[in-house]
């Protein structure tokens, strides 16, 4: 046991300084992230197994899941889209702007989501530049669905072309080229040579976008109008409550969300458990 | 099919990749693009494969305009310099796939494409590892992967680009004979791009010297080493001497030697001469011209010896290679003085301002050479 001998013979001050950084990280992430995890949960059970069913059972709860679903559904597909086709555009043309289409990409990260919630108000509000033509045209955006599915698309759009782009770069359009040549149209090379190679990453880019998707609060509360029943997801929901003293029902609903943060992880896992030596022969250099 | 590229350009942002270049690819020839990296080589190679299109010129297939036709409807097969194995496929699938995406009506059936990727797994002395990944392979079996998945759509033109350049220096002999051999069944036209001028010379039926963009010479090997059309070539192609020579009245003065005639009837004054290692006499009579030379080293290198020899007339040393059993034949030693002169030369005479004149050639010889 060479690793016993050698911390038994390191001496007792430097032992010490470790155990001591061990315990700080462990202090630090039981306050930061176990604590008010295990507080959702035990929030939400505080009165038993019954009035929690009630709580997310409730017809608000309900439509609240709903709606977080949909706009999930609809954002995350299109987010992959324009995700794949953004780090193509990038990994594999040179075009003047290409350094402002990389800026363009990040901003969503960069700017406050409040603010990305309050364009899409200038944009499309009753007040707004388009606001009065679609309100004749009978089209709502703000204080609607629309407006929540387009506030969460600006939200999440980083998430897919960000984890593509590195990946795409270091495996180069050698592969690609080789399709070509061998006869492969535009989209068989895309099915059968670039999708296989960026699976795993492309599924990771997914999972975030779709726990971001579904937890986004900021941005989606300012176009939202909170409208129970109709234009409340699952955060603005868990706010109106706990805003109206209903903790048992706040805390019921935000455990489903960290359900989902949750799954999201364990399926994480389970995929680098699972595909772990493929992911690594995907990988860069493995080759 | 007869390939023609006339006078084509490509031009990226930093540098000139192809500047004014023409060749000629006749059926069935084995053609060698030759030149240190930077000199246009692969972008030609990639032109050829339809993967660049250049700014101008034209290339014509059997008198057809080739750059009109895609990619995929060339009907090539190339090798790429890092082999571009798809990773997530087995090496069977890696070489079925040119057949798999083919639209269904030109597409063989199950059974003939497995039939065609066992005998060519078989070709490339591959069979048995079908199932693999091509991580799992050694470089030069992912070569023959790359080759083998190259030959299944069975191409007009065979394209490779630095096939044996990720090698090691064994392995790349034994595959380069083998692709020489392979040539030969197969009867395919087929374009290499290397830097390498032993493989160049060795492989080839003719080799394009490339140099900044355009083509130095095309040749055979024999023709691209014996009479060398610019300094570059010279410089490039094999180990060479540099040396300069002087007009002195109506012949030539460089050190002791003195090449007689002046094929440039006196218009210039200065030239540069370049002699290789094998084109030196050691021992020459005193009744003729020559270098008076000291042996410095001799660096023995297997079959051959290099020997260092400094010349007091000429200011520098000059190289010579002699077998080496012939070196205790001759009495060699380092430290003993010598009578050397070449047995042949190339010279470029120089302009007034110093500049190298590549299309003033001339190929001297000794009139009567005496074996050393």
């Amino acid at each position: 046991m060479s690793r016993g001998v050698r911390s038994r013979s390191a001496s007792w001050p430097r032992r010490l300084g470790h155990v001591a950084l061990i315990l700080l990280a462990l202090a630090f992430l039981v306050a930061f992230l176990v604590a008010p995890l295990a507080t959702v949960f035990a929030e939400a059970f505080r009165d038993g197994v019954t009035p929690y069913l009630a709580a997310i059972r409730q017809p608000e709860a309900r439509s609240a899941i709903r709606l977080t679903l949909l706009v999930a559904v609809i954002a995350v597909p299109l987010n992959v889209v324009f995700g794949v086709a953004a780090a193509w555009a990038m990994t594999r043309f040179d075009f003047r702007g290409k350094t402002l289409l990389g800026a363009l990409i990040d901003l969503p990260f960069s700017v406050s989501p409040v603010i990305s919630g309050l364009v899409y108000v200038l944009l499309f509000g009753a007040q707004g530049w388009f606001g009065p033509w679609l309100d004749a045209h009978g089209v709502k955006v703000i204080y609607a669905v629309p407006g929540l599915v387009l506030a969460t698309i600006f939200i999440t759009l980083p998430f897919v072309a960000r984890e593509l782009i590195p990946l795409m770069e270091a495996q180069g359009s050698e592969e690609e080229e080789a399709a070509r040549v061998l006869g492969a149209s535009g989209w068989q090379m895309f099915f059968r040579v670039t999708l296989p190679n960026i699976r795993w990453a492309l599924l990771y880019g997914v999972l975030l976008c779709n726990a971001r998707a579904m937890g986004e609060f900021g941005a989606v509360s300012v176009v939202s109008g909170h409208i129970r029943g109709l234009t409340t997801t699952m955060p603005l929901e868990v706010e109106m409550r706990y805003n109206e003293y209903d903790y048992v029902g706040a805390f019921a609903v935000a455990s489903l969300l960290a359900l989902l943060a949750l799954l999201t992880l364990a399926v994480k896992t389970l995929l680098e458990w699972r595909y772990g030596d493929e992911i690594a022969a995907h990988a860069p250099g493995g080759h | 099919m007869t390939l023609e590229l006339s006078h084509l350009n490509r031009r990226f942002a930093e540098y000139q990749a192809l500047d004014d270049v023409s060749l000629q690819i006749a059926p069935g020839e084995f053609l060698a693009l030759l030149g240190p990296s930077g000199s246009g080589k692969t972008t030609l190679l990639r032109i050829l494969a339809g993967l660049d299109y250049p700014d101008a010129g034209s290339v014509l297939k059997d008198g057809k305009d080739f750059l009109a036709t895609t990619a995929r409807e060339r009907n090539i097969g190339m090798v790429f310099q890092h082999y571009a194995l798809f990773r997530h496929l087995t090496v069977l699938e890696n070489i079925a796939f040119g057949l798999h995406v083919r639209p269904w009506r030109k597409r063989p059936s199950r059974a003939v494409i497995r039939e065609r990727v066992e005998r060519l797994l078989k070709r490339v002395q591959l069979d048995g590892l079908g199932r693999r990944y091509p991580s799992q392979l050694s470089g030069g079996q992912r070569q023959r992967v790359a080759l083998a998945r190259a030959l299944a759509v069975e191409p007009d033109m065979l394209l490779l680009d630095e096939p044996f350049g990720a090698l090691d220096a064994q392995v790349r002999v034994t595959l380069r004979r083998w692709l020489r051999e392979l040539h030969e069944e197969l009867d395919l036209t087929t374009v290499f791009v290397t830097h390498d001028q032993e493989e160049a010379l060795e492989l080839a039926d003719r080799v394009a010297v490339m140099n900044n963009g355009r083509v130095e010479q095309v040749g055979s090997p024999e023709t691209i080493y014996q009479q060398p059309a610019t300094p570059f070539v010279c410089e490039f192609i094999g180990k060479v001497n540099r040396f300069t020579v002087r007009r002195n009245g109506a012949g030539w003065v460089g050190g002791g030697w003195q090449p007689e005639d002046d094929p440039w009837q006196g218009r210039y004054g200065e030239a540069v001469a370049y002699v290789r290692p094998e084109q030196l006499r050691l021992a020459v009579p005193p009744s003729q011209p020559a270098w008076e030379a000291r042996l410095r080293h001799i660096y023995l290198a297997g079959s051959v010896a290099h020997l260092e020899l400094h010349v007091e007339s000429l200011g520098q040393s000059l190289e010579a290679d002699i077998a080496s059993e012939d070196l205790a034949r001759l009495g060699l030693h380092a430290g003993m003085e010598l009578r050397v002169a070449p047995r042949g030369a190339v010279l470029f005479p120089r302009d007034g301002q110093g500049a190298t004149l590549n299309h003033e050639r001339w190929i001297w010889h000794a009139r009567s050479p005496v074996p050393a």
